[in-house]
């Protein structure tokens, strides 16, 4: 899995362009009276339409490569993952922002006692 | 190929229902059952109309959610099919097909083709469970269990709680559903604690729920997508008479 800062900025673009379409265009058939289906899948929809955004914010924001989450941007001489564990060692747990704000985030740093993260060889 | 189906339209419980007849053209014959109502339903949307309401979820037989009589058969003319398995290779072009929800006092239609299965529910909370803890996966050869036990355990455990055979019983029973879930937690070590009053109080969940008397017709394995057999409400029925006598 590769990305890179230009195809996740496209991404994001394209992402924002799509879900102004279906908040402009949609069209939920039936009523609020009865049981509808309709209305749950489009609820479904826009709820993609913010993780999707979401996801690739965290892949823009994250500048490293990790486990098989490859950012070319990150990587060694000779083509390796490359880590960067001095910003990066921290789970990101992102908080929605209505009205189309920007999310926050927040930061549970990985702290390792007894094992330490090392760099993985395969060669 | 073209197809006519007459779906049940209700628009809620407290509406009365009646069949529409729509035409579906340019069907494959290798599309779900399911996946031509969905083709009827896109075309319905675009043209202004409400689509028709269905249960469906894993579409691959194992969910127990798709719930329709075809036909007059619960799930449709093919023997152990959940309608979502159901093709229509096995219908001919210019057929006319007729699809309701299932029809029993215990299930309300909810909209057109969705009934309330709560009562399945209600008849699983009484009982259909075990309290024993069991922690991991134990080792096989712990608890050994007659091969002949485990096979007819499994068997009953197919059943995935579609309300098939409520549908498809003249009484609106939920027998075999509720023998199923008996035998399979009843044949097990772990179901033994609880194997007298599991019997008992899940009869009771059914009864209280609307279902009605099992009279042994027959129809619910005839129309059950797992073949539940016919035996394990007999073998219900022994459970029930040997709680009662120790109560």
């Amino acid at each position: 899995m590769e990305r890179t800062e230009e195809g996740l900025t496209k991404a994001i673009g394209l992402i924002r362009g799509l879900r102004d379409e279906f908040w402009q265009r949609v069209k939920v058939p039936g009523t609020g009276e009865q049981l509808n289906q309709n209305l749950e899948k489009a609820g479904r929809v826009a709820d993609f339409f913010e993780l999707a955004e979401l996801m690739c914010i965290d892949a823009l924001h994250r500048r490293e490569s990790c486990g098989g989450h490859f950012r070319a941007e990150s990587q060694t001489a000779d083509g390796e993952a490359l880590r960067h564990d001095d910003q990066f060692s921290y789970v990101a747990a992102w908080e929605y922002a209505t009205d189309g704000g920007k999310p926050t985030l927040h930061k549970e740093q990985l702290e390792f006692e007894y094992v330490h993260p090392s760099t993985r060889s395969y060669k | 190929m073209d197809i006519q189906v007459r779906v049940w339209r209700q628009p809620s419980s407290e509406d009365s229902g009646r069949m529409v007849t729509y035409d579906v053209k340019d069907i494959s014959p290798d599309a779900s059952f399911l996946e031509m109502l969905d083709v009827l339903n896109e075309k319905l949307i675009l043209d202004g109309d409400d689509p028709s309401a269905f249960d469906h979820d894993c579409r691959e037989g194992i969910c127990g959610m798709c719930s329709m009589v075809i036909d007059g058969v619960a799930h449709g003319p093919e023997r152990a099919t959940t309608t979502c398995q159901l093709h229509m290779r096995h219908f001919k072009d210019g057929d006319v097909i007729d699809v309701e929800p299932w029809r029993a006092a215990a299930f309300p239609v909810i909209k057109d083709l969705v009934v309330d299965r709560t009562a399945f529910d209600k008849i699983i909370q009484a009982g259909g469970y075990i309290t024993a803890p069991t922690g991991a996966a134990p080792e096989a050869h712990a608890t050994p269990v007659p091969k002949k036990d485990a096979d007819l355990a499994c068997e009953a455990a197919t059943c995935i709680g579609c309300g098939a055979c409520v549908a498809a019983c003249p009484n609106g029973s939920a027998m075999l559903f509720t023998a199923a879930k008996v035998a399979h937690l009843g044949l097990m070590p772990q179901g033994q604690p609880e194997r007298d009053t599991r019997v008992i109080d899940m009869l009771q969940a059914q009864d209280d729920a609307g279902f009605g008397g099992c009279t042994n017709a027959g129809e619910c394995t005839t129309v059950c997508p797992k073949g539940i057999p016919l035996t394990l409400i007999g073998r219900l029925n022994s459970d029930y008479r040997k709680a009662l006598r120790k109560k």
